[in-house]
């Protein structure tokens, strides 16, 4: 990284003498920070990010999902640790370590308050789009909001923080933390502490390591999230013996807008229209069941499935019927009062689309539409079918939008144990390594993603981490 | 719309129309991102009151700034703000709409030039123009021996006649009033709502609460805002109410005065206990607190999040607020001694000043946004939440 006219000015004694080392700057590691005070340890921060970038990936975010058994103000109705288990294990399709997944859960419970606490606040629970208003307490303002609180908490509780500190290495003696290698300012300090909380999320916005893991497919993808999640500690850690967990590939990648910034696109950028129309490859043919099941739930899916398409692009092709009912993205759509003008506008092969869109319409069964249920508009004959919500693709004028994988963030991570405590390969525990978040959810998301888990897992994480890491350091 | 083109017309300055279409490109950018993101729900009115709406129109718009407080809780949120490319910046892109858009309201059309150089210098340059104006009448009067003499026994009628003060004040007061209204229908008028519109009793009663306690200065949770900066802080609220409570207690003072001389034929000077004396006394100190305390805050805050360009205009009211407070009080404690005839002088010049330059300076932001949160009531209302 380049020397920065804003590099934070250190102090002596600004690096050593503390009780807890947190590497990281997100929802996670700040809980860690926190918690790790609650336990009187003196605590030093190190946010890779500038300070107006600082977050990661949680400044995108917008709700945790949080067991409750009866409503709260922040959540309605009741939701139940064998519910959300069952959404977990559905999704994971069974890749998870279940021991850990409900221990998550159980405390996912006490999570909101404890949040209240520290002066985090939340949308009244009639609100919130999607429909979550039950599983997931929704913060005001978004996931900024939530970290702008715990830096402030932070900032008032003595938490030291050091922006644009970028750890490039761990340095152990056997299972035992000893120190790390940090930038700052184009300098390299070595920072002691007798406890490491490592929180610095995974490695999506590192190309490289996306290409080793995807080839040069990635090269085509979009990062929803932060810049800075370069992967240099969790490289670090497996360097260092740390047991690995999780497959490479596997992450949250959704479907994206195609005309999105390369980084920090966030929420923005979603395409909520695929389940109203169809979806077309850079051949103008359609790949997968479009109406397979709810957005939310499918979501996660279609960036994998772009991904696997040539030039990992897709289009998302609806007509005037779905004007309206769906969350208008940031970009217009490409739009044309005739299929031919819009596979021109699209450069998309107008023959080949005129003939995928008859072909569906051709298809199409008689039925009752309804968004809000799996209807029963479906198509019979074709491959692959669209099983519901498919209606016929003729009333102009018609839409486009261009789709590509969005990658959110990365499963490949050490494994832990319940006190957040990392294992090495050999299968001991380190003595003084505690991990939480994004470096640490592949232990419980084997793959794909249920909405507000991840920040559900990196705050209960964070906390166990960080009252462990306060633990250790005053014994 | 045709309303709204004449509105237009009638104030635009060659490259104001640019100006304005620019800063319209810039709020639409903004609430389009806004509109897909919805992470500011929660925040305030500004946010469902988009929500309402798919396309926004400069009307809308214009309505939206007037609606936003400013308060700047979205920009601090924002995960798309600068540096992001997105740039998304709620506040400083209403904040300069809401600028224009005063300018576009103003009647008569012409004097909303008085927009553009409504810095400080100009509202003390006026506040020292009419106080030489009154100090030559007086001077006409009886020459200025009367002034600095303190045989008028604290009598104000003897230096400038109860009559003299009533014509000079009445005729500006009326003006005023009728430039404010124009202003205010203007508003209305653009916005798209008839006169019909006006008479939704239970949205001017959640209006009015919402306003008098500047309800969206609170900050969910009353916790109060980010102003000046990140931290959340009532300090904007509290000057707040200082100055426009103050300034109604003021206000009240020269009411009551009024009632007492017209009415009951009670002529000042008025016991300490009095009415009068009472509401001038604490109005005088809420305009003492209240602007410097606005003031400081104003200097203070973010420059990310307002309008550079406004920032003279919000001074130079401010500073008339306090030194009507200043003149007010400094008349009372002094009205005993030979300085009466100065500070007499200074203070209706200082308060004269402030009435002219009401309907062209900041002061009219309370019409406006009184308008849009009444507005914001009766749309919630229609709508069933």
């Amino acid at each position: 990284m380049p020397k920065s006219t804003n590099a934070p000015s250190l102090g002596s004694g600004d690096l050593v003498h503390h009780d807890v080392l947190v590497i990281g700057g997100g929802n996670a590691a700040l809980c860690a920070a926190l918690s790790a005070r609650e336990q009187g340890a003196s605590v030093l921060m190190l946010e890779s990010a500038p300070k107006v970038w600082r977050g990661g990936n949680s400044i995108h975010t917008r709700n945790l999902r949080s067991m409750h058994t009866a409503p709260t103000d922040v959540l309605t109705d009741a939701y139940l640790e064998e519910e959300f288990f069952e959404d977990v294990w559905r999704v994971t399709g069974g890749k998870t370590n279940e021991a850990l997944a409900r221990m998550v859960i159980r405390a996912s419970e006490t999570c909101t308050d404890w949040m209240k606490g520290y002066g985090v606040r939340f949308q009244p629970s009639l609100g919130g789009t999607l429909h979550l208003g039950r599983t997931n307490a929704f913060f005001l303002g978004g996931g900024k909001a939530l970290v702008n609180t715990y830096y402030h908490a932070a900032e008032r509780l003595g938490v030291k923080v050091i922006y644009e500190a970028e750890a490039q290495q761990l340095v152990f003696d056997g299972k035992r933390f000893d120190h790390a290698l940090v930038s700052i300012g184009g300098e390299t300090h070595q920072v002691s502490a007798k406890a490491v909380v490592v929180a610095s999320g995974g490695f999506e916005s590192n190309q490289a390591w996306l290409e080793e893991a995807w080839g040069p497919v990635s090269r085509n993808f979009l990062i929803r999230g932060t810049r800075f999640n370069q992967g240099k500690m969790l490289r670090s850690l497996l360097d260092n013996g740390a047991k690995s967990i999780g497959d490479p590939t596997q992450g949250h990648a959704v479907a994206i807008d195609a005309r999105s910034p390369k980084y920090d696109g966030g929420i923005v950028t979603r395409v909520d229209c695929v389940s109203l129309g169809i979806v077309v490859n850079r051949d103008g043919e359609r790949f997968y069941d479009e109406g397979e099941d709810f957005w939310p739930k499918r979501y996660a899916i279609w960036g994998r499935l772009i991904a696997r398409q040539p030039d990992q692009i897709g289009y998302s092709i609806t007509d005037a019927k779905a004007v309206g009912r769906f969350m208008p993205s940031v970009f217009p759509p490409e739009q044309a009062d005739t299929l031919e003008e819009l596979a021109l506008k699209l450069d998309l092969p107008v023959a080949s689309l005129l003939k995928t869109v008859d072909e569906f319409n051709a298809a199409v069964q008689p039925g009752h539409f309804d968004h809000s249920v799996l209807d029963d508009c479906r198509t019979r004959g074709i491959t692959p079918e669209k099983t519901h919500w498919a209606q016929r693709l003729d009333e102009p004028p018609f839409f486009g939008y261009p789709l590509r994988t969005g990658i959110t963030f990365t499963y490949l991570g050490a494994e832990v144990d319940e006190k957040a405590r990392m294992y090495m390969a050999s299968g001991e525990l380190a003595d003084n390594v505690f991990l939480a978040g994004e470096i640490m959810a592949g232990n419980i998301l084997g793959q794909g993603y249920v909405a507000g888990f991840g920040m559900t897992i990196g705050t209960v994480f964070g906390r166990i981490a960080g009252t462990e890491a306060g633990h250790y350091a005053s014994t | 719309m045709q309303a709204t083109e004449t509105a237009t017309q009638r104030s635009a300055a060659p490259g104001q129309g640019q100006r304005i279409d620019a800063l319209i490109d810039e709020a639409r950018h903004n609430m389009t991102i806004c509109n897909a993101c919805r992470y500011c729900e929660g925040f305030c009115p500004v946010f469902p009151a988009m929500e309402r709406r798919r396309a926004f129109s400069p009307e809308d718009l214009k309505y939206l700034a007037n609606l936003c407080h400013n308060c700047s809780e979205c920009f601090y949120a924002c995960q798309y703000a600068p540096p992001h490319e997105f740039a998304v910046n709620v506040p400083q892109s209403l904040s300069k709409l809401r600028t224009e858009s005063y300018r576009q309201y103003a009647w008569p059309g012409p004097l909303a030039r008085l927009f553009d150089r409504n810095g400080l210098v100009t509202a003390l340059a006026l506040a020292f123009g009419v106080t030489l104006l009154l100090l030559i009448a007086i001077a006409l009067n009886g020459g200025l021996a009367p002034l600095v003499s303190n045989q008028h026994g604290g009598d104000f009628y003897a230096l400038i006649p109860h009559n003299v003060m009533v014509i000079t004040f009445g005729s500006v007061a009326l003006f005023v009033l009728l430039a404010l209204g124009m202003g205010s229908a203007n508003f209305w008028r653009e916005s798209g709502e008839g006169a019909r519109a006006l008479g939704d009793g239970k949205s001017w009663r959640q209006a009015l609460a919402e306003t008098f306690a500047l309800r969206h200065l609170h900050g969910h949770g009353k916790v109060g805002c980010t102003y000046p900066d990140g931290y959340h802080s009532h300090a904007r609220r509290y000057f707040h109410h200082f100055t426009f409570y103050g300034f109604m207690l003021s206000f009240a003072a020269t009411v009551t005065g009024t009632i007492y001389h017209y009415v009951f034929g009670w002529v000042a000077p008025y016991e300490l206990t009095s009415l009068p004396k009472l509401f001038g006394t604490l109005g005088g100190i809420g305009l003492l607190i209240g602007p410097a305390g606005l003031l400081y805050l104003k200097l203070k805050r973010d420059e990310n999040t307002g309008d550079g360009k406004q920032l003279g205009m919000d001074v130079a009211f401010i500073a008339l607020l306090w030194l009507t407070g200043a003149t007010g009080l400094a008349l009372m404690l002094f009205r005993e001694t030979s300085a009466l005839g100065l500070l007499l002088v200074i203070h209706l010049g200082v308060v004269m000043s402030l009435f002219v330059t009401m309907p062209y300076g900041k002061f009219v932001h309370g019409l406006y946004r009184l308008a849009a949160v009444y507005r914001n009531a009766l749309e919630s209302r229609r709508q069933g939440h």
